[in-house]
């Protein structure tokens, strides 16, 4: 078994914020959300997060563990230095302790329209596409909406009527697809005044994207688009 | 109920299309390239070559703002020094000061103080008359 200590940032709507320390015991390949079901099932059953599938495919328990967010259920604790701290995601309101209101958060992501448009009669089989036309947009397609790359995002942070960069890679994820008809539209939203060029390209939420997307890069290819569309 | 702190209202994003986004983003590009170019030449004429600063006086400017280019290529530093650095403090005010009405403020203020600074700048360079200057 493999000692881990603890720091996690405890909130309580309309009291301060404290750290409460904890030291429990995980398995040698145990997980930071490992390390917290020890605490809520055997010490505190008042720790309040989220988790769903507990496998790195919900992004329900995105957090910010040493201080980088990542998915609790995605990370080892063998491999971080201890102890190890927990907080909330930073720019969204704690309803309490890690749990965050992510109705901004979701609020952004319907404003840039993620479902295919198209008016054209429905086909009687699907949709085809080539590989390569599948391609173009394959890595935007791995988002889980776990709000670790909004939440990096200093211009998020400062204002959060800015879209964030999960709204634009699930822009992306359309304005690319050889089936949709939406792209204009989603290339008109974003260029708005909260839109893609809010994003002062920082990295931050590359380094912060569980799925390993290239977010920078895809908010980059929008403003392109938007550039282009322009001329 | 959440727990109050710097984050409590949401204002919603606002998605009305912007043609002054873009064309601000690519000015940026532009400029910021042919800033390096510009700022470079002024350095060097101005700071290395010949003695650098120390030969610059009033029959210095007269003889180098006689002709056409050299009038033009201040200005054209100015204008584009002056214009990329109000795009560059346009976003910081919109980063970092969130309440409309004291964003407004800001930026009115920042857009004054720079079209004023043009302005004179422009007027110097075009009205310039050595002929005209006593003594």
């Amino acid at each position: 078994m493999l000692p881990v200590s603890l720091k996690v940032q405890r909130r309580i709507p309309g009291e301060k914020p404290y750290w409460a320390a904890y030291a429990v015991e995980v398995e040698e390949n145990g997980r930071v959300l490992d390390a917290l079901h020890q605490v809520k099932w055997h010490q505190d059953g008042t720790l309040s997060f989220r988790r769903s599938c507990a496998h790195g495919v919900c992004g329900s328990d995105a957090m910010m563990i040493n201080g980088v967010n990542r998915l609790a259920c995605a990370v080892l604790c063998r491999d971080l230095e201890q102890p190890i701290t927990v907080e909330p995601l930073r720019g969204l309101n704690v309803e309490k302790d890690l749990i965050v209101d992510m109705e901004p958060f979701f609020e952004a992501y319907k404003a840039v329209k993620p479902w295919l448009v198209n008016d054209d009669p429905p086909p009687t089989r699907e949709r085809l596409q080539t590989p390569e036309q599948r391609r173009r947009y394959d890595d935007t397609t791995k988002c889980i909406l776990c709000a670790a790359c909004t939440t990096s995002c200093p211009i998020f942070w400062g204002d959060d009527r800015y879209v964030g960069p999960a709204a634009i890679v699930n822009a992306h994820r359309f304005i690319y697809d050889s089936r949709d008809q939406g792209g204009e539209e989603r290339l008109e939203i974003l260029s708005s005044e909260d839109g893609a060029f809010r994003c002062r390209t920082t990295f931050n939420c590359s380094d912060a994207c569980p799925r390993g997307i290239k977010v920078t890069e895809a908010i980059q290819e929008v403003k392109r688009s938007i550039l282009r569309k322009k001329i | 109920m959440s727990v109050a702190g710097a984050y409590d209202r949401h204002l919603r994003p606002d998605t009305r299309p912007s043609g002054f986004q873009v064309w601000s983003w690519f000015f940026m590009r532009i400029s910021g390239l042919a800033l390096v170019f510009l700022v470079l030449g002024h350095m060097l004429i101005m700071h290395v070559l010949d003695g650098g600063v120390d030969r610059i006086d009033y029959n210095f400017v007269s003889r180098r703002w006689a002709g056409f280019f050299w009038r033009a290529y201040d200005w054209l530093l100015l204008a584009l020094a002056m214009l990329h650095g109000a795009i560059g403090a346009r976003n910081a005010i919109a980063d970092h000061i969130r309440k409309p009405l004291w964003r407004g403020a800001a930026k009115t203020l920042l857009y004054s103080v720079v079209f004023f600074l043009l302005g004179v700048g422009t007027l110097v360079i075009v009205t310039f008359d050595a002929s005209r200057m006593p003594g």
